[in-house]
């Protein structure tokens, strides 16, 4: 069975690479081109089993806690680009966003026993994101 | 695997008629929807796409080409206009959200190779709402579009 806990965040981003020039970077990012922000809003997808006792896949409490230290504390109200490795480095689209997100989260959401299914992130009402290193069905 | 999806709004009206069936059986299967001169509605369509973004660019596809693409293939078909009589395709055919997604995936598909020569993508899932309360979706997780 999945399980999705969502949450939110706000931060903003500009989408620039320095490995292209600014006639790429316009033409491929558009307005994203320019420093602005979003409401993000996360929503992480584990998959397990329902346990026989407590009927639940897992403690979304314990999740909704490791999704708060692990992504919201350090992205929240931040400039992803200037205070968010590795943002420095890799254009903060929301395709590395939601990886960003997955890397940070697989190895905690394991280590609760529990298996990340995949991250959906929506960078507004018209474009999200889903990001799984799980093979495609 | 990384999917992204597009939200795009358009406004159509359309009856549901089945030429086929007498006035009586199609109020009977259609209710209000077959009244005489339609309805419309403000229909919002999701596109996805899936693959592995571009290692430079951090993106599966150009906001602006992806927009482009659903734009010539289906906005500027569909928005705006009565289904029945303004879309050949509907000739015939009832334009339910169900027969509406399966043009909209053909006239898609149609442009696919044309818009994206070269991006290792694919055409992963549709999806419809005709109102709020009422959607359809098509998963196209096989066939690659590139075939």
């Amino acid at each position: 069975m999945l399980i999705t806990r969502k949450a939110e965040f706000s931060a903003s981003h500009v989408c620039v690479s320095t490995r292209l020039s600014d006639s790429e970077n316009e033409r491929l990012y558009g307005n994203e081109a320019r420093p602005h922000g979003h409401n993000y809003l996360l929503e992480v997808t584990l998959k397990g089993e329902v346990d026989p006792v407590h009927g639940m896949v897992l403690d979304l409490k314990a999740l909704k806690e490791v999704i708060r230290e692990k992504v919201l504390d350090l992205y929240d109200h931040r400039f992803l680009n200037y205070e968010v490795p590795p943002f420095d480095q890799v254009v903060p689209t929301t395709e590395n966003i939601a990886r960003d997100i997955w890397e940070r989260l697989a190895g905690p959401v394991s280590a609760m026993g529990s298996a990340l299914h995949s991250i959906r992130l929506h960078e507004s009402d018209e474009l999200f994101v889903e990001y799984s290193e799980l093979p495609a069905p | 695997m990384t999917r992204l999806t597009r939200r795009y709004r358009f406004c159509a009206s359309h009856r549901l008629f089945a030429n086929s069936l007498d006035e009586a059986r199609n109020r009977e299967i259609f209710g209000k929807c077959a009244n005489p001169f339609g309805h419309g509605h403000n229909y919002f369509l999701e596109v996805t796409v899936a693959g592995d973004p571009d290692p430079r660019s951090g993106m599966l596809l150009a906001r602006s080409a992806f927009d482009a693409w659903v734009k010539s293939s289906v906005l500027d078909r569909i928005d705006h206009t009565h289904l029945n009589s303004d879309v050949s395709e509907f000739e015939g055919l009832v334009p339910t959200a169900e027969n509406i997604l399966l043009v909209v995936d053909a006239w898609l598909r149609e442009r696919w190779a044309q818009s994206f020569p070269l991006e290792p993508l694919r055409l992963s899932s549709l999806r419809l709402e005709e109102t709020p309360r009422n959607s359809v979706q098509i998963p196209l997780s096989e066939p690659s579009c590139q075939q």
